[in-house]
């Protein structure tokens, strides 16, 4: 495992590495054997995704975010005759169908693992997106649920850590599993827990 | 008042002071005074405007004006009534003071800080001291003359602190000592070959615990009465102003950088703040050539005249600095004629980085300025708590502090590392060993010019960030204090090849952030990374004051 495989432009990442660094947990030695442009995590194991239903959360909250701007951007079109407000209102629909169009593979593309000492987690197809974070690092976990996500029985669940940016936000999970994965983390938290 | 604590650890060394027994102590008497400094002073200032014409006249001995309200009260015959207000005003004033400073109160033991203030909205804060982030003592200028300090006790969080202002200034410096020395406790009980000899009390001093009997009444910290001729306290007003704010029996003096004033100056003038005041300057000069109208001018000459002040402040403030390594941690001091000192607990440290602007690559300045939990950032508070540790420093200075920061990072490869991390690049490894896996050439379309230098390492726990050619940086996370890692990837890189990383951790004003990295690599990165972040916290002895076994189960809230 000392010798995993860097691409040749970059000989000399392993070289001060001392043994107790080495990552010889982690199963697989080699990155991707043929050369890919996506960022891709797939020999880590088998990703969690998030609850199907989520892809209506996700299409009514863009609905209504487009029917809100639509609806201000014609209002100044025909009452004030500013017709700027009439292209960002068209240009808001098109963004929008755009995102309804690929709302069900975002959602598929969302998701997460646990691994031995970490959560992992994915996001994006565009921008993609992965996150680690060891599971000592957790301050508290939080769970919401918002209108319709509650009618769908779905529930968002926020890994919170020391630095803003580095919060886990898992959102449609449905509720019996947010519970669960919280009570799980909460757990391997625990067991991990490091110091600030 | 003081319940008792349910395990308070055994003492280690005999406590300096005998304000760590848990009883409830006061503040030092002036507290009010001190803290109302700039009201008193106001009211004070407003009170001479006032009278003004009539102090002239009490020299000069001219006739009245009249209009003066002191003698449209006299000419009425309010004389006594007048007096009546004013005495009844100073003596709620007193009263009000009194009243504030005795339900000031603080107590510290083996686990906790506590403050309790407030008259009508009583306030209660509670600190752990296995939580401890850092210790400030602040002396601003105002208490300073009076031979009074503030200690302020740290902990993670935006306005995580619990301040003891004010506190005689010796006795804080005692104070904070022992304070750390508890926060320490489990380490000392731990392995107590490591505690150096330190801890003894020096021979003569008054250290013998009190006796802590009289628990009714807290006792009063005042101005050591020693001093009670106005010449023996002026003396030692003097000789604290004067003396350097260093505890030189626990620094090990090799440790300590020094900047030379004129150094300081020269980073401070060489900023950008100066190149930004140098094109204003031309602007101006420029605008008034061609001939526009005098506003230009009276628009920003006052903007001209506040920089000096703000070269002025800067200068002070980091004049004096110094660094050094204690057996509690490192301790940060700097400040002219207000002056602070932070001490930062091992391994309080989330990340760090080595910084030079370009003006200041031709003298081989650099900049240290690092991350902690407790950030005071935009807070009005009056401590000039600091992120920057090395204000401006040579190369040798930057080694130096570094091996004060990070323990155990001082071998050679760690400091080839270092010095290549600072000084080196891709393109002059033709015969060095560049120990830094850097981007692949094609980042050149992101990155023109600092592709060659964008490169990540990483060696024993700490993780190495070396990126920018016009301002070089060079960044350091301890992997243990890391708090997790995001790559990410948008079109453009995708298109590229590339990808980004981030190793996270918390805010201040570092970011551990590589904006270029080769796809197969950042997957590398991560899983390097995540793993050596769970490896070197489970490993992590320099957190000497987290209990891994007795945690009890309060996540998150006692942060």
């Amino acid at each position: 495992m000392p010798d995993r495989e860097v691409p040749e432009r970059n000989p000399a990442v392993p070289k001060h590495v001392p043994e107790s660094l080495e990552p010889s947990a982690s199963p697989e030695p080699s990155a991707s054997p043929e050369p890919s442009e996506r960022l891709d995590l797939t020999e880590a194991g088998e990703w969690k995704g998030v609850s199907p239903k989520y892809v209506v959360v996700e299409i009514v909250g863009t609905i209504v975010n487009a029917v809100v701007v639509c609806g201000g951007a014609s209002l100044l079109w025909l009452l004030l005759d500013q017709t700027w407000a009439m292209w960002v209102g068209i240009l808001v629909l098109v963004i929008s169908i755009i995102n309804l169009v690929f709302e069900p593979r975002r959602v598929r593309a969302i998701g997460y693992l646990l691994r031995g000492d970490d959560l992992l987690f994915r996001r994006g197809i565009l921008f993609q997106r992965f996150v680690a974070v060891p599971y000592g690092r957790m301050q508290l976990i939080d769970i919401t649920r918002g209108p319709v996500a509650r009618w769908l029985g779905l529930a968002d669940l926020k890994f919170v850590t020391a630095a803003a940016t580095a919060g886990v936000s898992i959102p449609g999970l449905a509720e019996g599993d947010a519970e669960s994965l919280r009570d799980r983390l909460v757990e391997l938290a625990e067991s991990r827990r490091a110091g600030l | 008042m003081s319940e008792p604590v349910a395990s308070v650890p055994a003492p280690l060394a005999v406590p300096r002071t005998d304000l760590t027994d848990g009883e409830w102590h006061r503040l030092h008497p002036a507290t009010p005074l001190l803290r109302g400094g700039i009201f008193m002073v106001a009211i004070i200032g407003f009170i001479f405007a006032n009278l003004r014409e009539r102090l002239i006249d009490l020299f000069i001995g001219q006739e009245n004006h009249g209009g003066d309200p002191i003698d449209e009260i006299y000419q009425r015959g309010a004389t006594g009534w007048a007096l009546l207000i004013i005495a009844g005003v100073l003596i709620v004033i007193l009263v009000v003071f009194y009243l504030s400073w005795r339900t000031h109160t603080f107590r510290v033991n083996g686990e906790i800080v506590e403050v309790r203030s407030g008259l009508i909205f009583r306030s209660n804060r509670k600190a752990r001291l296995d939580r401890v982030q850092g210790v400030n003592l602040a002396r601003p200028l105002f208490p300073r003359l009076f031979g009074a300090a503030r200690l302020e006790i740290t902990v993670a969080g935006q306005d995580g602190n619990v301040q003891l202002a004010y506190l005689g200034s010796k006795l804080a410096d005692d104070l904070r000592r022992d304070i750390l020395h508890l926060a320490s406790g489990l380490r000392q009980a731990r392995q107590p070959a490591d505690t150096p000899d330190v801890l003894a009390p020096t021979p003569g001093d008054d250290a013998a615990p009190a006796p802590l009997g009289d628990s009714a009444a807290p006792t009063i910290i005042g101005p050591p009465t020693a001093h009670s001729a106005l010449g023996d306290f002026a003396t030692a007003r003097y000789n604290e102003f004067r003396a350097p704010d260093l505890d030189p029996e626990a620094a090990p003096p090799e440790s300590v950088v020094r900047i030379p004033p004129g150094r300081l100056i020269g980073s401070v003038v060489l900023s950008g703040f100066t190149v930004f005041l140098l094109l204003a300057a031309i602007g101006l000069i420029v605008s008034v050539i061609a001939g526009s109208s005098g506003w230009v001018l009276v628009a920003v000459l006052p903007g001209l005249i506040g920089s000096v002040g703000y070269y002025f402040s800067r200068v002070t403030k980091t004049l004096r600095f110094s660094i050094a390594g204690t057996s509690d941690g490192v301790r940060i001091g700097f400040g002219l004629l207000s002056t602070s000192s932070q001490t930062l607990p091992p391994g309080r440290i989330h990340a760090i980085e080595v910084s030079q602007p370009i003006l200041w690559r031709r003298f081989g300045w650099w900049q240290i300025s690092i991350n902690t939990a407790s950030q005071a950032s935009g807070r009005s508070s009056t401590t000039p708590t600091s992120s920057i540790i090395l204000p401006v420093g040579s190369l040798a200075d930057v080694a130096k502090v570094l091996e004060l920061v990070l323990p155990g990072f001082e071998t050679d490869t760690h400091r080839a590392l270092v010095e290549n991390g600072m000084l080196g690049g891709r393109r002059r490894d033709a015969g060095v060993a560049d120990f830094y896996s850097n981007a692949p050439a094609r980042a050149v379309w992101l990155r023109p010019f600092s592709w060659w230098r964008t490169g990540w390492a990483v060696s024993g726990n700490v993780a190495l960030i070396r990126r920018g050619v016009l301002a070089r940086d060079l960044i350091l996370v301890p992997l243990a204090r890391m708090q997790g890692v995001r790559i990410s990837q948008g079109p453009v890189r995708r298109r590229l090849r590339l990808a980004s990383a981030d190793l996270l951790t918390v805010a201040g004003p570092v970011t551990a952030s590589l904006r270029v990295i080769d796809v197969d690599e950042a997957v590398v990165l991560l899983k390097w990374m995540s793993t050596g972040a769970v490896r070197s916290a489970l490993a992590d002895t320099s957190h000497q004051w987290s209990r891994t076994e007795a945690t009890p189960p309060t996540k998150g809230a006692t942060e």
